[in-house]
């Protein structure tokens, strides 16, 4: 270690001769004509492609990981993933989310096992979109959607409610409450063992 | 027949007529401007300006004018309330009076009347003009003044002091056109300007007189008097609607004003450009129209292109380069413009006016070798401070990044 110690310390010699051979370069001894040359470029832009996006009538996409509107996403049978666990209220750091869990009885099922959101807010003046919530989340139930249109002209309407979180309903699900897959428990659902839902449950949709 | 004997026999309906045109024109093209300098330095900073009201948002002024119109007309508690409203009546006044001897065409047909589209000849035109932009900057001084608040006295002070050392090199400049041209008519300028352009024989003042024009009109790069960053908005911070809008309207109108003047001075008026003479007498003469503001647009542009190239100067440097370096090269100038002028109206052989051109370069060399060797020694100095040994232990500079990483 000493040995490789040793040559540095002639270096700040040497480090400092070369800085005081090295060249003014301050602002006063550029040449006029460089200085012309900022002329240029502010000409030649005039033929640049413009950069602005129309915004209200061209809307280019977002990169895929942006983070826009939340949305609390379901099981390929319709039943709802979260399970009322508060774990994303407690992750948020602007304290938006608001979860109250509630059991589910038998005969009136929203999520595979004991519990589901009963209550689900977000209240959109303020959350920051840090996505903390989505990484605490533990059954994925809660992700980002790319939607970033989010103003309104009220107060009320940006703390949105379970309904307007909750994804929609696709092609095979059927809307809850409903019992889970016959012979299956939650593990199955988390194991993503049930891809659709079945006649027992209920009328599925078709489109 | 002169331009002033034309104007001299227009009955008094063309007097009035001609007085709305011009005001009409004048307003018309500041509006014009506004939106016209928008687009423009939203496309040098590759953005596209504004787009929304009208056709490539055309309409964006008159919408703004409105907006402004209809904005709360405040006047300060502190403000002396007469003054603070005639500055701003008095700053529009002066640079829509400008446009007076201004001779935006040549002889034309108006309405069966054979004249020019020129308010009046006045055998001291341009003179005229410099008095009129020394009435105007009253209406900056009284604005700042008047308003009871600091930042808009500094930015009044600032802005007056600035345009009153740039006209004196602007004054300066234009005499070389005075002794050209053998008159301070704005006409007989331009008629004195059917060979060539005095931009082109009296180059060295239209460069003075192009950076004074600038100074003069509060633009970038010299806008110190409404620096955001120092002064918020300079002698009008606090004006706002209708009164604000006509500093607004007045620092568009001074701008095609001066643009005007320069047209007249030194690129020959409402002359078409060389070798396309004959298109003066199209549309009965009224094509010159066309050329002049072909000519004042090209200036507006260079208003515009500086504003978006150039930073602000500090006002020291402002200050320094106007009355430092402005005056004393014009007062060279003059000299030898005027030395030339007096050499060729008494015939000097032209071996002597070769000598004398000769010499003079001779001059500007040797004075331009000096300075830019006091140049050279000051950076020497300021060299030698930078590399003395600092008497504290210094981290030595890696030289490479692989070295930084790997030590």
């Amino acid at each position: 270690m000493d040995n490789e110690l040793t040559p540095r310390s002639d270096e700040f010699g040497l480090a400092k001769a070369d800085q005081s051979k090295a060249p003014i370069t301050n602002h006063e001894s550029a040449s006029f004509g460089k200085q012309l040359l900022g002329f240029w470029v502010t000409f030649k832009t005039m033929f640049k492609k413009v950069n602005t996006v129309q915004y209200p009538e061209v809307k280019e996409p977002t990169a895929p990981r942006f983070h826009g509107r939340h949305q609390l996403n379901r099981h390929p049978d319709g039943l709802e993933k979260c399970i009322g666990c508060e774990l994303c209220a407690w992750a948020c750091p602007a304290d938006a989310i608001y979860v109250e869990g509630a059991d589910n009885k038998e005969g009136e099922r929203f999520s595979p096992g004991e519990r589901y959101g009963k209550v689900y807010q977000i209240n959109y003046l303020r959350c920051i979109f840090c996505g903390l919530c989505i990484e605490a989340c533990p059954t994925r139930a809660l992700t980002m959607t790319n939607e970033y249109e989010l103003a309104d002209s009220s107060r009320g309407k940006l703390i949105f409610e379970k309904d307007d979180l909750l994804g929609p309903l696709r092609a095979g699900m059927v809307p809850p409450p409903h019992p889970m897959y016959p012979n299956t428990d939650d593990s199955n659902y988390y194991k993503g063992e049930v891809t659709t839902s079945h006649p027992s449950q209920g009328i599925a949709k078709n489109d | 027949m002169s331009n002033a004997e034309i104007i001299g026999q227009d009955p008094g309906w063309v007097i009035a007529l001609k007085g709305v045109l011009i005001f009409a024109v004048c307003v018309f093209l500041t509006i014009m401007s506004v939106w016209g300098e928008r687009r423009l330095v939203a496309r040098m900073q590759q953005r596209s300006g504004p787009n929304r009201v009208g056709k490539f948002g055309l309409l964006q002024a008159l919408v703004d004018g409105v907006k402004l119109a209809l904005k709360e007309d405040l006047i300060p508690k502190s403000a002396d309330r007469i003054v603070f409203v005639i500055a701003p009546i008095i700053s529009t006044t002066a640079c829509f009076m400008a446009f007076a001897v201004i001779p935006l065409t040549g002889p034309v047909n108006f309405f069966g009347h054979e004249t020019v589209m020129q308010m009046t000849d006045l055998s001291v035109g341009v003179l005229y003009v410099l008095a009129i932009a020394s009435v105007g900057v009253y209406g900056i001084v009284l604005a700042g003044w008047s308003s009871g608040s600091t930042y808009p006295l500094l930015g009044g002070l600032r802005s007056s002091a600035q345009v009153i050392s740039y006209e004196i090199a602007m004054g300066l400049s234009l005499v070389a056109v005075f002794i050209y041209a053998g008159s301070m008519s704005t006409s007989e300028i331009v008629a004195a300007q059917d060979q060539w352009w005095y931009a082109v024989i009296l180059f060295p003042s239209f460069v003075i007189y192009a950076i004074s024009m600038v100074g003069e009109t509060n633009r970038a790069p010299f806008d110190l008097a409404e620096a955001e960053g120092e002064l918020v908005g300079g002698f009008h911070t606090e004006y706002s609607s209708l009164k604000f809008a006509l500093f607004f309207l007045s620092e568009y109108v001074n701008i095609i004003a001066v643009s005007a003047l320069a047209t007249t001075l030194f690129l020959g008026g409402y002359r078409a450009l060389p070798g396309l003479g004959f298109t003066e007498q199209w549309l009965g003469g009224w094509f010159t129209l066309v050329w002049f503001f072909i000519k004042v647009l090209g200036f507006f542009f260079v208003f515009v292109w500086l504003r978006g190239t150039l930073p602000r100067l500090r006002y020291d440097q402002f200050m320094k380069f106007g009355w430092k370096v402005l005056i004393p090269f014009s007062l060279a100038w003059i000299l030898v413009v005027s030395t030339l002028r007096v050499m060729s109206q008494k015939e000097a052989p032209p071996a002597l006016i070769a000598t004398f051109i000769f010499s003079i370069a001779l001059i500007y060399v040797a004075v331009a070798t000096l300075l830019d060797r006091r140049k050279v020694a000051k950076e020497k100095v300021a060299r030698n401070i930078n590399s003395l040994e600092p008497d504290f232990p210094v981290p030595a500079i890696p030289n490479t990044r692989v070295e930084q990483i790997n030590g």
